[in-house]
């Protein structure tokens, strides 16, 4: 096993990462289901990482209390602005909830004596254990199925497809969403609880404008038709910078390139169920005209 | 010291709107959140440092040489990803992460090139001049930035309102489908839209590095920041409300800084912007487009 040894001290933090970027991928996929773009999940990401390190740095609470304030007070902020922000739709949507995003990161820079400043939290005790991560992607797989199949997922379809028929089929319209970008908040609040416990540093800049359009291109890259969209484009995004390091200095720049191919020439995401029943029929066909 | 704020405010005001001018033309014809707006901008400064430095032209060829080197990487990249976007009629989302895409391969490509350092313009390439207008200063590049910002917001709006091609474009921004079966060469106009807007994000880069006195890889991300703020406050799409919408932010973070405290700058700004979007979302001359059922 000393491969095995070997390869974990090296990777096991970009293999945890894995698990933390799924979740972040599929809390904003939760949203995405429910037909709003909301893209605070970057700033509810860094509010859960803050509370829980505080929690264990401070308080000495143990790791299960922090986790569960990390996904507490991302929920309780997010109740609270979502009741006037999910009036708004679409692009506005976007826009408020990125805005969101950089008053919360400006805040956590400007509450020194709380959060460190500019200088972040430096010393968060390592409690992350590679099963925690792998639990909780598991489970929060595990609910999602489910929450699909059920009459709350079938809502978030309905509201997808059209908002104002949804209404009228007595949907109420207001308090799905709610509970959509509520538990978008948990879901991102998990993620950071459990990556701030797991880098030993957190601080404001890793929560602000270009993580919150990270998380949105992976679930987009991935697709978001379902739930292995979003965690196969959380693994892509996270592994590619780690396959490309042959390219040094570009190696961003092929990232980026990969990004537009595929977004010019997978419209529907990495995975596309469709695609493949396509391509699988395409291959029936051709094979059954050549006999 | 009021007039000395003010004056202050005005120019960075002007920037901002510089910048946001481009930003929301794309959007308002394009209909198109682009991303790389800032990486654009960037790239309009370091073409204008490299032809100061390296071909030793005076200012002025510079600032064009940046206009056309942002406004033909503009061109290239409406042609090269927007343009088959648009044919597949992919939703609006689908080309914004295709920016952010064109903005990374951009930021690292020159960060790859020129690295990451903190470059300047010669010392000696712009009057260090002020004016001393009753007790306020004014330095040339000040005066020019204002100029420039408010000529070229009046040659827009002028375009846009009173002349044959504003027309077309407003009927492209109502409907391209429309315009389309009207007879307006649609594709044209909006590869026209695109160089002209990164024209305008090149000539607001090379202020800004002028400005600032740094043209660096990152000098775009917060300008493109502080750009979605403004075009939100001013109503995105509309080109008057970016004009005001940054100059409004540049008075906000300005007196912030006078009368606050300087590290608060960046939460007032954002701090006003959520509320206003949470008052008046569709910013403030904006219109809402709701469908009823």
């Amino acid at each position: 096993m000393d491969w095995f040894n070997n390869f974990w001290a090296v990777y096991s933090n970009l293999v945890l990462t894995l698990g933390t970027n799924a979740l972040l991928a599929l809390s904003i996929y939760l949203t995405l289901s429910c037909g709003m773009l909301a893209m605070a999940n970057a700033a509810f990401m860094g509010i859960g990482a803050y509370t829980a390190a505080l929690l264990t740095m401070n308080y000495d609470t143990p790791f299960a209390v922090s986790l569960a304030g990390g996904m507490a007070a991302p929920a309780l902020v997010a109740f609270i602005i979502g009741k006037p922000t999910l009036r708004l739709s679409g692009v506005y949507l976007a826009m408020a909830t990125l805005g969101f995003g950089e008053v919360v990161r400006v805040l956590i820079l400007n509450t020194e004596d709380l959060t460190g400043g500019a200088l972040g939290l430096n010393g968060i005790p390592q409690l992350t254990q590679w099963w925690h991560v792998a639990g909780a992607v598991v489970i929060v797989l595990a609910v999602l199925w489910r929450l699909r199949r059920s009459k709350v997922g079938r809502a978030f379809e309905a509201i997808k497809e059209d908002e104002t028929a949804a209404g009228l089929m007595g949907i109420n319209v207001t308090g799905y969403k709610m509970l959509a970008f509520v538990l978008g908040a948990v879901l991102a609040g998990l993620a950071g609880a459990l990556n701030a416990h797991l880098t030993f540093f957190i601080g404001p800049n890793e929560f602000g404008f270009d993580r919150g359009v990270e998380i949105l291109t992976m679930a987009i890259l991935g697709g978001i038709n379902g739930l292995v969209g979003p965690v196969l484009g959380s693994t892509i995004l996270t592994l590619l910078p780690e396959l490309l390091r042959a390219f040094n200095a570009f190696r961003l720049v092929v990232n980026g390139l990969i990004l537009v191919l595929i977004v010019l020439f997978l419209p529907k995401g990495i995975w596309d169920p469709m695609r493949f029943r396509r391509w699988f029929r395409a291959d029936k066909a051709r094979s059954a005209s050549s006999t | 010291m009021l007039e000395q704020q003010l004056v202050n405010a005005l120019s960075l005001g002007c920037v901002y709107a510089l910048f946001a001018l481009g930003f929301t033309l794309v959007f308002g014809i394009l209909g198109v959140i682009n991303l790389s707006h800032g990486a654009v901008f960037m790239v309009g400064a370091y073409a204008a440092l490299q032809a100061v430095v390296r071909l030793h032209l005076p200012l002025w060829a510079a600032m064009l040489t940046a206009v056309i080197v942002a406004g033909l990487l503009g061109l290239l990249i409406d042609v090269l990803v927007l343009k088959p976007l648009r044919k597949r009629g992919a939703p609006h989302l689908i080309p914004m992460i295709a920016t952010i895409g064109v903005g990374i391969l951009l930021n690292n490509g020159v960060q790859g090139i020129f690295g990451a350092e903190n470059l300047r313009f010669p010392y000696d390439v712009l009057s260090q001049e002020t004016l001393t207008v009753a007790g306020v200063h004014m330095t040339v590049l000040e005066l020019a930035i204002i100029f420039i910002s408010f000529a070229l917001m009046a040659v827009l709006i002028t375009t846009i309102k009173k002349t044959q091609l504003g027309r077309a474009l407003r009927a492209i921004a109502e409907s391209p489908k429309a315009a389309y079966l009207l007879g307006i060469n649609v594709e044209g106009l909006f590869l026209a839209t695109s160089f002209v807007a990164a024209g305008l994000g090149g000539m607001a880069g090379v202020l800004i590095g002028l400005y600032s006195n740094a043209v660096f890889p990152l000098m775009g991300q917060p300008m493109l920041h502080k750009g979605i703020a403004v075009i939100i406050l001013g109503g995105m799409g509309d080109i008057r409300g970016a004009m005001i919408g940054g100059l409004f932010l540049g008075f906000a973070e300005v007196m912030s800084v006078a009368y606050i405290g300087s590290n608060m700058r960046d939460a007032v700004a954002f701090g006003l912007l959520f509320l206003i979007l949470l008052v008046r979302p569709q910013g403030l001359f904006g219109k809402v487009l709701e469908r009823k059922a």
